[in-house]
């Protein structure tokens, strides 16, 4: 704890390191909450990018160095644990996807993998990255991507742009826009009302993939957060049974997005 | 903690994560692992398959032996019945044999009974005809007689 009220401490650990166009003109890091108020849109969370960026590199790091030593004799060490995420991954593909599409595998396997270490990341003692950030000059630093609306909104975003992309490339835009307008009450007076309750249906699709994992992960922070502001010999007694829980929640978390996105791509492949 | 274009460089991320996986993770993996699988497959249908076969050779194998086995017994009893059948054969010659040559030597003995008989009877004759010159000759010699008697007698 670095001096401050609890409520300062709470605040400055859930705000991420903002780059963006202060208000008079030039670039640079927000300092304090003001500053990231008026950078609005146009701004960049430099943490949450950075720390997504380096899972996603150390996945595809690990699990290529695997994929290129992979052969069909005797695997050991690294290809052991590689087949047996991609074995469940590709069993859960099965089970939930029935169509023929060589990007759901990968799909599946890039979300539960990624968002799986970017949760982990929540393991890291909550003043630990962020000291060490302080003291080389940030104002402000949060690491867990997943605990970031931007980090769950962007992997959704990226899923319900290939729902639309496989409803229309599967259906046609004629079939398409049938499904949106005649279901669930096949009647032409009931096309509005379709729509409304479709759309909405759609769109509560990244929505709830996003916000489910987002909400997790931001509370089980804000837990660790709260902890921390215990006196430090009480800590344990807390954190431990918490960061425990969480060898249930971080995974578990990773799995229902990647379901989901299986079932929601299902959805999209099914012609009616 | 609001929305801004972290999210674009997330989706944009996401996006070149999916398409490496897609490209440089999931197909080798995908195909080792299937590979692996028709292996394991295919050794363990061979493993049954062998199991399967010897079984079938442990049986042809016993089948043999035991063909084998009634082949030799009998073999051993067409001998044995040879050798008594030989055996046999042996004594009867054998018994004809001594027969044979008990015949050859009774005949042989029989003729030289008979020889002998027949020299004696020449003999007695010739003897008989010389003891009674001899007996005419010297009439009342009993001394004499009885000599000639005596010498008689040897000479039989």
């Amino acid at each position: 704890m670095a001096g401050g009220s609890s409520t300062d401490y709470i605040k400055h650990h859930l705000t991420n390191l903002v780059y963006g166009e202060k208000a008079d003109g030039t670039w640079g890091f927000a300092t304090t909450a003001e500053e990231i108020g008026e950078m609005g849109f146009w701004a960049i969370h430099v943490d949450s990018l950075g720390w997504s960026f380096a899972m996603g590199a150390l996945f595809l790091l690990v699990f290529t160095r695997a994929a290129k030593r992979a052969t069909a004799g005797v695997p050991s060490g690294l290809q052991n644990v590689v087949e047996v995420v991609v074995e469940f991954v590709d069993k859960t593909v099965k089970e939930g996807f029935h169509g023929r599409n060589p990007l759901i595998g990968p799909l599946a396997l890039t979300i539960f993998v990624w968002v799986f270490l970017m949760n982990s990341l929540k393991w890291v003692p909550v003043d630990v990255i962020p000291g060490i950030a302080h003291a080389l000059g940030a104002p402000y630093f949060k690491i867990v991507p997943t605990a970031d609306p931007n980090g769950t909104f962007g992997i959704s975003l990226g899923v319900f742009i290939l729902i639309i992309f496989y409803s229309i490339k599967v259906k046609g835009v004629g079939g398409f826009a049938k499904e949106l307008s005649l279901t669930p009450f096949n009647h032409w007076a009931l096309i509005p009302f379709n729509l409304f309750l479709e759309i909405i249906g759609l769109v509560a699709k990244p929505m709830s993939l996003a916000l489910r994992l987002f909400g997790n992960m931001y509370a089980g922070e804000v837990v660790f957060i709260l902890i921390a502001l215990l006196p430090f010999y009480l800590q344990w007694t807390l954190n431990v049974p918490w960061a425990i829980f969480h060898i249930l929640v971080i995974p578990l978390q990773a799995f229902i997005f990647m379901v989901l996105t299986i079932v929601y791509m299902s959805q999209a492949h099914e012609d009616h | 903690m609001s929305l801004n274009l972290t999210l674009v460089g997330q989706l944009i991320a996401f996006a070149i994560f999916v398409w490496f996986c897609m490209k440089f993770v999931w197909p080798p993996l995908i195909t080792a692992m299937r590979e692996r699988e028709e292996k394991i497959a295919g050794g363990l249908q061979q493993a049954d398959k062998a199991e399967k076969d010897l079984e079938l050779a442990k049986k042809k194998a016993a089948e043999t032996l035991h063909e084998a086995k009634a082949n030799a017994a009998e073999l051993i009893e067409q001998a044995n019945k040879r050798a008594t059948q030989l055996v046999e054969e042996a004594k009867d010659q054998a018994r004809a044999e001594g027969e044979r040559i008990k015949s050859a030597a009774q005949a042989e003995v029989d003729q030289e009974v008979n020889r002998a008989k027949e020299t004696l009877r020449a003999q007695v004759a010739l003897l008989s005809v010389a003891g009674a010159e001899k007996i005419l000759g010297a009439s009342v010699d009993s001394e004499a007689h009885s000599k000639m008697l005596d010498q008689l007698a040897s000479e039989l």
